[in-house]
C-alpha cells in the first residue's frame, strides 16, 4: 500500500475507534449520569451501576486505543492535541479516575456516607468527560490557534466558545438518551419504567440539541466547503435516526431505539471527523499551518507494521468484547440476591 | 519554578504512583489463578475460599492500577510533547499494541471473571482469570518494550528531513535485550511483591489461630514463589548489571558513585561524604564486589564517572552528563537492601512451613506483615534508579529531556502536579483502608458477596438509607 493510502487508512481507524469509544462508554457515561435520578435506594443503585458492571472497564479502553493508536500513527496530532488541550485532558483524567475506582469501592462499606461520597464521583465522573469530549470534538470540527511550529497557542477559556459549549451539551444529552435506553433495555421493575420515561421525556429535548447543533456547524466549521448545502447522508441519516429514536420508544421497540441511538452518536462524530479529513487540527491562525495526516503522520514502515498488527487483533478484540455483551445479555433486577457487588 | 524540574516531579508522582499497585496486580493474578485452578480440579472448598479471598484484594488493587495507567498512557503527549514528536514514529506503537493486545484483554476477562460466576460454565470464568492475568503480564512486556528504547535506543534512524528518529525495525524494538531483562526483573518483582503480600496477611491470620486450613496453604505458596521469585530478581538483576556497562556505563558509575575508573573496583555499601567524592567522612567498602556486579567477573575494570563524562563531552558535546547521584547511590542501596532482607524473611517463611509450623518459631510471625513494605520500597527504588540514572536523556544518547518537554507553562503544570497528588493521596488512604479492612475480615467476607461485613471507619450505622442527592424515601 501505498503512504498515501495508510495514511488516510489510520486516519479512518482512529475515527473508528473514536467512535466505538463514543458509542460504548457513551451508554456507561449516560448510566453514570442518571444513577442518582433514577434510584431511590441502595439496591437499586447497585442494580443500575451493575448494568454497566462488566462493561465499563472494557468500553473505556476503546479511549486507551483511540490515545495510543494517535500516538503511533500521528504522533503529531497527539503532541498538539494533548499538550494544547491539557487542563481539558487533565481534568477528563481525573472524572475517569475517581470514576473507576468508585465503581470498584462503593459497595465495600456499608456507610451511607461512604457510599454517597463515591455514587457522586460516578455521577461527576460520567458527566465532565461527556462535557470534555463534546468540546474538545466541537473545537476539533471548528479549528483552534496552531502556530506555524504545530504548537497551540490558545488557553482552557479557549476551548469553552460557544460552539464547543454546545458540542459538549450535545454530547451530555446524547449519552443521556444512549445511557436511558440502555437501561430500558437492561433492567428491570421500577428502574425500567424510570428510564424508559425519562428517555421519552428527553428525547425531544435532545432532538432540539441535534438541530441547533447541525445548525451552528454551518455557522462555525467549514461545513459547507467540506461537505456542501447538502451535507450528505452522514449527517442527515444521524438526525434522521435522532427522530425515529423517538417513534420506537413510544411503540416500545427498545431494542431499535437503541440501535437508532447508536447510529446518531457514531454517524454525529463521523461528521466531524469528515470535517476535519484531511485535517486533524484546523488552524484558525493559518490555513497553511493546520496539521494533516500528511504531515503529522508517523513514516510509512511504522503505519504498515501497525496495519499488521491492527488486522490480526482488532477483529479479536471484537469477537470477545461482543461475547462479553452476549453473556449479560439478561437483564439485571434490583434484587439484593441476585446482584453481585 | 522551573518548567523541566515540574514536568519531571509531576511524572514521577505519577509513574511511582502508578507502580506501586502495578507489581501487586501482576503477581497476585498468578495467586489466583493457581488457586482457582486448583479448586476446578479437586473441587476442595478451601481452594474456593483462598481464591475468593485473595480475588477480593486482587480487585481492590487492580483497579486503582487501571485508573492511574490512563494518566501514564495520555501524559507522554500532555507533558512531553516535544519528545512524542521526536520518538513517537518508534514509541507510540508499543503503547498502541499495548492497548490492543494488553488491555483490551484484562479488562473485558475481569469483568467477565467478576459478573460471570454461574453466568458462564465454570471452564470458562477460570479461562477468563487467567486471560486477565496474561494480559495484565502482557502489557508490562509492551511498556517495558517501550521503555528499553527509551534506555537503550534500537532499530531506529535519525531522518534528517523530519528531524526526528524513525522505525526501521521493529523486530530489533521488540527483542531489544534491555527490555527482555526488564521483563524478567519485574515479573520477578511482582511474584515477589504478591508472596509478600499473600505471606504477610497469612501470618497476621495465623498468629491469630484463624481459618488455619486457608492461611496454610496461602502462606507455604507465597513463601515457595517468592522465594523462587526472589532468585528470579537477583539473577535477573545480576544480568542487568553487565548489560548496564555495555550500554549505560554512566548509570553503573553513579550507581557507585565512582569518580574515577577502578580495577578491580570495590563497591561500598555505605557512604558518607559529599557529592563531589572529595570529602570523604566515613565508608565501608567491600573489595571486588563492584566488578562483580558490573561484569561477572571479581577483577574487571569498571569506569568512573569522571572517565564516561570525558567521553560523552567527545562525542555528544560540552554539557554535564552525571545524573544526580546522590539519588541513584542511595536507591540502589535501599532496593539492594530491601532485597536481601526478604532473603531471611522467606528463609524464615520456607522453614516454618516445611517444619510443620513449629510453636517456638511462629511468634516471629508478628514481623511478617510489616515486611509487606519491603518490596514496594524495591519497586519503587528500582524504577527511580532505572529513571534518574539515565539523566539527562530523556532517550540515552538522542535527546535530553529538557528538550522534550511541552511548552507548557510552569503554573499550569504546579496546578495539575498538586491536583494529581491530592488526588492520588485521597485515593491511597481509601485503598489501603479497603485492603486493610478486608485483609483482617478473613474468607468470610469476601465470599459473602454483597453483605457488608466490618463497621466502617467513619462510624455510621449499617441501616441507615444511604443519602444521596436527597432521594425521596
Amino acid at each position: 500500500m501505498s503512504y498515501e493510502v495508510l495514511q488516510v487508512l489510520w486516519f479512518i481507524l482512529i475515527a473508528i475507534l473514536w467512535v466505538g469509544f463514543f458509542f460504548l462508554e457513551g451508554f456507561d457515561f449516560g448510566v453514570g449520569m442518571l444513577m442518582p435520578f433514577l434510584s431511590k435506594n441502595d439496591t437499586e443503585r447497585r442494580a443500575i451501576i451493575n448494568t454497566i458492571g462488566p462493561h465499563w472497564d472494557g468500553n473505556e479502553v476503546w479511549l486507551l486505543t483511540a490515545g495510543g493508536a494517535t500516538f503511533a500513527a500521528f504522533p503529531h496530532w497527539y503532541a498538539t492535541l494533548f499538550s494544547g488541550f491539557y487542563p481539558a485532558l487533565f481534568l477528563l483524567l481525573l472524572a475517569l479516575i475517581v470514576r473507576g475506582v468508585a465503581f470498584e469501592f462503593r459497595s465495600k462499606d456499608p456507610n451511607p456516607k461512604w457510599r454517597s461520597l463515591w455514587d457522586w464521583c460516578i455521577f461527576f465522573g460520567s458527566l465532565l468527560p461527556a462535557l470534555l469530549l463534546g468540546v474538545t470534538f466541537a473545537n476539533l470540527a471548528h479549528g483552534v490557534p496552531i502556530d506555524a511550529n504545530m504548537h497551540y497557542t490558545g488557553t482552557f477559556w479557549t476551548l469553552l466558545n460557544p460552539y464547543g459549549l454546545l458540542g459538549g451539551l450535545g454530547t451530555i444529552g446524547i449519552f443521556l438518551l444512549h445511557g436511558a435506553i440502555f437501561l430500558d433495555l437492561k433492567s428491570e421493575g421500577v428502574i425500567r419504567e424510570r428510564a424508559h420515561t425519562f428517555a421519552k421525556k428527553f428525547w425531544i429535548v435532545q432532538v432540539l440539541l441535534t438541530l441547533a447543533l447541525l445548525v451552528a456547524t454551518y455557522f462555525f466549521t467549514d461545513i459547507l466547503g467540506k461537505l456542501g448545502v447538502n451535507p450528505g447522508i452522514v449527517p442527515i441519516t444521524g438526525f434522521v435516526t435522532m427522530l425515529l429514536t423517538g417513534t420506537f420508544l413510544n411503540r416500545k421497540r427498545i431494542g431499535w431505539a437503541f440501535a437508532m441511538t447508536g447510529v446518531t452518536v457514531a454517524l454525529t462524530l463521523t461528521t466531524a471527523f469528515m470535517i476535519m479529513f484531511p485535517r486533524v487540527m484546523i488552524s484558525t491562525l493559518n490555513p497553511d499551518w493546520s496539521l494533516t495526516i500528511y504531515n503529522a503522520s508517523s513514516s510509512a514502515y511504522t503505519l504498515q507494521v501497525m496495519s499488521i498488527v491492527a488486522l490480526i487483533f482488532v477483529p479479536i478484540v471484537l469477537a470477545y468484547q461482543g461475547y462479553t455483551y452476549w453473556v449479560f445479555r439478561k437483564r439485571v433486577s434490583a434484587d439484593p440476591k441476585t446482584l453481585t457487588y | 519554578m522551573d518548567l523541566v524540574i515540574l514536568s519531571r516531579w509531576q511524572f514521577a508522582i505519577t509513574t511511582i504512583y502508578h507502580f506501586f499497585f502495578v507489581p501487586l496486580t501482576l503477581g497476585l493474578g498468578w495467586f489466583v489463578a493457581i488457586m482457582q485452578t486448583q479448586y476446578y480440579r479437586t473441587k476442595n472448598e478451601n481452594y474456593r475460599r483462598m481464591y475468593k479471598f485473595w480475588g477480593k484484594l486482587f480487585l481492590i488493587n487492580f483497579a486503582m492500577g487501571v485508573v492511574t495507567g490512563i494518566v501514564q498512557e495520555f501524559q507522554f503527549g500532555m507533558n512531553w510533547s516535544e519528545y512524542s514528536r521526536y520518538v513517537g514514529d518508534i514509541f507510540g506503537a508499543p503503547l498502541a499494541i499495548e492497548a490492543l493486545l494488553a488491555f483490551f484483554l484484562e479488562s473485558t476477562f475481569l469483568g467477565l471473571w467478576l459478573f460471570g460466576e454461574g453466568k458462564v460454565p465454570e471452564k470458562v470464568h477460570l479461562a477468563s482469570i487467567w486471560l486477565v492475568v496474561i494480559g495484565s503480564n502482557l502489557s508490562a512486556l509492551w511498556i517495558l518494550i517501550a521503555n528499553g528504547w527509551m534506555q537503550h535506543p534500537v532499530g531506529y534512524v535519525i531522518n534528517e528531513a523530519t528531524g526526528r528518529a524513525e522505525l526501521v525495525d521493529f523486530a530489533a524494538l521488540i527483542f531489544n535485550p534491555k527490555a527482555w531483562l526488564f521483563f524478567w526483573h519485574t515479573i520477578s518483582a511482582g511474584f515477589v511483591t504478591a508472596a509478600s503480600f499473600v505471606l504477610g496477611i497469612s501470618a497476621w491470620h495465623l498468629l491469630r489461630k484463624n481459618e488455619v486450613d486457608v492461611f496454610r496453604p496461602s502462606f507455604t505458596m507465597a513463601a515457595i514463589i517468592g522465594m523462587i521469585g526472589l532468585a528470579s530478581v537477583g539473577l535477573a538483576g545480576h544480568t542487568q548489571g553487565q548489560e548496564l556497562m555495555e550500554t549505560q556505563p554512566m548509570k553503573m558509575a553513579s550507581i557507585e558513585a565512582l569518580w574515577e575508573t577502578e580495577q578491580p573496583a570495590s563497591f561500598s555499601i555505605i557512604t558518607i561524604g559529599d557529592l563531589t567524592g572529595k570529602n570523604l567522612v566515613w565508608e565501608w567498602r567491600v573489595p571486588y564486589l563492584l566488578s562483580f556486579i558490573a561484569c561477572n567477573d571479581f577483577s574487571c575494570e569498571v569506569r568512573g564517572v569522571n572517565d564516561v563524562q570525558a567521553e560523552y563531552e567527545q562525542k555528544y558535546g560540552p554539557g554535564d552528563y552525571v545524573p544526580l547521584m546522590v539519588i541513584t547511590y542511595w536507591s540502589f542501596r535501599f532496593m539492594m537492601g530491601a532485597g536481601l532482607l526478604l532473603v531471611v524473611v522467606y528463609g524464615y517463611g520456607l522453614y516454618v512451613a516445611m517444619k510443620g509450623w513449629p510453636e517456638k518459631w511462629l511468634k516471629w510471625m508478628k514481623w511478617l506483615p510489616l515486611m509487606i513494605a519491603l518490596p514496594y520500597i524495591a519497586n519503587s527504588t528500582g524504577w527511580i534508579l532505572t529513571e534518574t540514572g539515565r539523566q539527562p536523556w530523556i532517550v540515552q544518547g538522542l535527546l535530553q529531556t529538557a528538550d522534550g518537554v511541552s511548552p507548557l507553562s510552569p503554573g499550569m503544570v504546579l496546578t495539575t502536579l498538586i491536583g494529581y497528588t491530592l488526588v492520588y493521596a485521597a485515593l491511597m488512604v481509601a485503598d489501603v483502608y479497603l485492603l486493610r479492612k478486608f485483609a483482617r475480615a478473613g474468607t468470610a467476607a469476601a465470599m459473602h458477596e454483597g453483605e457488608d461485613v466490618a463497621p466502617s471507619i467513619l462510624g455510621g450505622s449499617d441501616d441507615a438509607e444511604p443519602v444521596l442527592l436527597g432521594a425521596k424515601k
